[in-house]
């Protein structure tokens, strides 16, 4: 039945294309978007480009270019067995945080966005309140918490707390696209028989998929990159996570600048890799995947 | 499974706006039990899968974050230097020195200016962006992945490769000075003048790819048959973005300027991997978090350090549920009440 609001804008794909042949030749809007990618990409070629020079190369001429190109910096960071341990403790931790933010995160939003029950809204304010909870105001008591759990030096000593922190996020983001999925589908599905719970999996999660995979990349990166509660919780070298591991690598060599940047540069390959893969499908919208 | 609630509510929340009138009665003759009046009842089954489906991440959540921050408002009482049972009960003693120590405002003060110029530095620049990727250009996806890469990198990585660039004798002043502008160099991370615009750059830097990010994500959300339409009746580009895009995008813009506002007020990471704990006060970018951790756990003071977390949150707190109550009320109002759109 909502087949005759779709149809409409196939009335007038003229005016649509239009518009695009026009922006297509916009030189200004080219030369914005030239600029703004050079800008946010200086400071990340810096670290990579110094990684190639050698630390007189980078006292005599900060701003200049490798000549020659040294390939030894990377290469000693890579044949080097510190380097692999870290970015498997990142992973580890990363995948796991993610897992456990979706998957609690989908379920505790699909309450909120289609249930209605007493105790909803104080629900919903008690995750959206977590957003003001920094994990400095708790970092405290959660390293005594840990502690007294026996997670030290453990990688679920951080991961826990990270699925728990993530999910505030999580929750604001999902519920209003979980509500946008239009009641027409519950409807129907109703009339086929289909319970709450069959509607939540065989209807909601294929719906919230970009959602889900928009919190799913947040809950990534945030652990990937997190820094204060390793910093408490692992001590032991062998579970460094990749911030810890450049913190520590910087200040053990810090007077071989250039070993430090290659070190830094190749710790963000992983998460740079992650995020492209996925980039895509995060500005998918909800409204696109329900229309078609 | 035959869920009355579920019928009615989903009836009384449906959009009759997209059904055109002929068609729309089918619909409507579908459950003609009252649906306002079932509203409150849930019906057990109803109440196991909300236990169910949301209990896990009550259960973690309330474990993780609250007893935690709860515990640390407890500690806030105490002089405590973090081993064994916190004994010596101070009452209200680490907070009257905590508003009487100047580098404490100051670092208030510093949050302030971040907070403001976040909002006013990042919310124009990443809606004017948004609006430029969504159009239809060459390259778009490229151009969308690059700018988000800053906000990839973690906050470790861009404080070690800015302080390195902004150093003296960095690559910042030897780059000016390699094209004339000499005169422009300047000691961008310890001249109290200068440090907090160069945080603020860096912040802006960082953070603006998520602006953009959600942006983008709310003008998807909007029909294209709206500017279509628009189109169709003459109105221009901008007529167009001023009239239709913007007005709808307000939700996203003010979910982004809350968020926004309380990650200024948190910021710690890059102030302190940049500035470490003691020159980020004389450099006057210290921030409430960075001097928690200066004057709590690193001193070990950790029952001082404690109530400084309580401070924090309690700033936070209410700026939030001013700005929720004043801001953010007729997005969640729709919200929390099922709203027609």
């Amino acid at each position: 039945m909502p087949a005759t609001t779709l149809d409409a804008p196939a009335q007038v794909p003229g005016s649509h294309r239009e518009r695009a042949k026009r922006d297509w030749s916009n030189p200004t809007i080219y030369f914005i978007a030239l600029l703004l990618v050079a800008t946010m990409l200086a400071p990340v070629v810096y670290i990579i480009i110094g990684g190639f020079r050698t630390n007189s190369q980078i006292t005599n001429s900060p701003a200049g270019l490798p000549s020659p190109w040294e390939i030894g910096n990377y290469l000693n960071v890579l044949k080097g067995g510190v380097f692999w341990q870290e970015v498997l403790n990142s992973t580890i931790s990363a995948v796991a945080t993610t897992v456990g933010v979706v998957v609690l995160g989908l379920m505790a939003s699909y309450v909120l966005a289609r249930y209605r029950f007493r105790g909803r809204a104080a629900m919903y304010t008690l995750f959206a309140a977590g957003l003001m909870f920094p994990m400095t105001v708790a970092i405290t008591p959660l390293y005594i918490m840990i502690k007294s759990l026996g997670l030290m030096n453990s990688l679920p000593g951080i991961i826990l707390p990270q699925i728990a922190f993530g999910l505030p996020t999580t929750v604001i983001i999902l519920v209003p696209f979980l509500r946008a999925i239009p009641n027409e589908i519950e409807e129907a599905a109703a009339i086929d028989g289909c319970s709450r719970l069959a509607f939540f999996f065989r209807m909601v999660v294929p719906l919230s998929v970009p959602g889900v995979i928009t919190v799913g990349i947040l809950a990534f990166i945030g652990s990937w990159n997190n820094y204060l509660l390793p910093l408490f919780i692992l001590n032991d070298q062998g579970t460094f996570t990749l911030p810890l591991g450049v913190q520590a690598f910087a200040s053990q060599y810090s007077v071989d600048t250039a070993k430090v940047l290659a070190f830094t540069s190749l710790s963000m390959i992983p998460a740079l890799v992650f995020f492209s893969l996925f980039e895509r499908r995060i500005v998918g919208g909800l409204t696109g995947a329900v229309k078609g | 499974m035959a869920d009355p609630t579920r019928e009615s509510s989903s009836v009384s929340r449906g959009s009759p706006v997209v059904l055109s009138p002929g068609e729309g009665s089918a619909a409507v003759g579908l459950p003609s039990s009252g649906p306002r009046q079932r509203r409150r009842g849930v019906g057990w089954p109803a109440r196991l899968e909300i236990a169910v489906l949301s209990g896990p991440a009550i259960i973690i959540f309330l474990t993780f974050v609250i007893f935690p921050v709860a515990m640390a408002a407890y500690y806030g009482f105490y002089a405590w230097k973090g081993y064994g049972v916190p004994t010596n009960f101070i009452g209200l003693k680490n907070y009257v020195t905590i508003f009487h120590d100047g580098l404490f405002l100051d670092a208030l003060n510093h949050n302030a200016t971040i907070v403001v110029l976040s909002l006013v530095m990042q919310g124009p620049a990443a809606i004017g962006l948004a609006l430029l990727l969504n159009k239809k250009i060459r390259g778009k996806s490229v151009v969308r992945v690059l700018i988000f890469v800053p906000y990839v990198v973690s906050e470790v990585i861009v404080g070690t490769g800015w302080s390195l660039m902004l150093q003296t004798t960095g690559a910042v002043n030897d780059l000016l000075k390699n094209i004339g502008l000499g005169g422009f160099a300047h000691d961008w991370l310890s001249d109290p003048k200068i440090a907090i615009w160069s945080l603020m750059v860096i912040i802006s830097w960082k953070y603006i790819g998520f602006a953009v990010l959600l942006f983008l994500a709310g003008l998807q959300g909007i029909p294209a048959e709206l500017s279509e339409a628009a189109a169709i009746d003459g109105a221009s580009y901008w007529q167009t973005q001023r009239r239709i895009t913007l007005p709808l995008l307000g939700p996203t813009v003010r979910i982004w300027a809350f968020l926004s506002i309380i990650g200024s007020l948190q910021l710690f990471d890059l102030v302190y991997i940049i500035w470490g704990q003691y020159v980020s006060s004389t450099a006057g970018t210290s921030t409430m978090a960075t001097y928690m951790v200066t004057n709590g756990r690193n001193s070990g003071n950790f029952g001082y350090g404690n109530a400084v977390a309580v401070v924090l949150f309690m700033i936070s707190l209410v700026i939030a549920l001013l700005y929720q109550r004043f801001v953010l009320r007729r997005d969640t109002e729709g919200a929390l009440t099922g709203g027609t759109e």
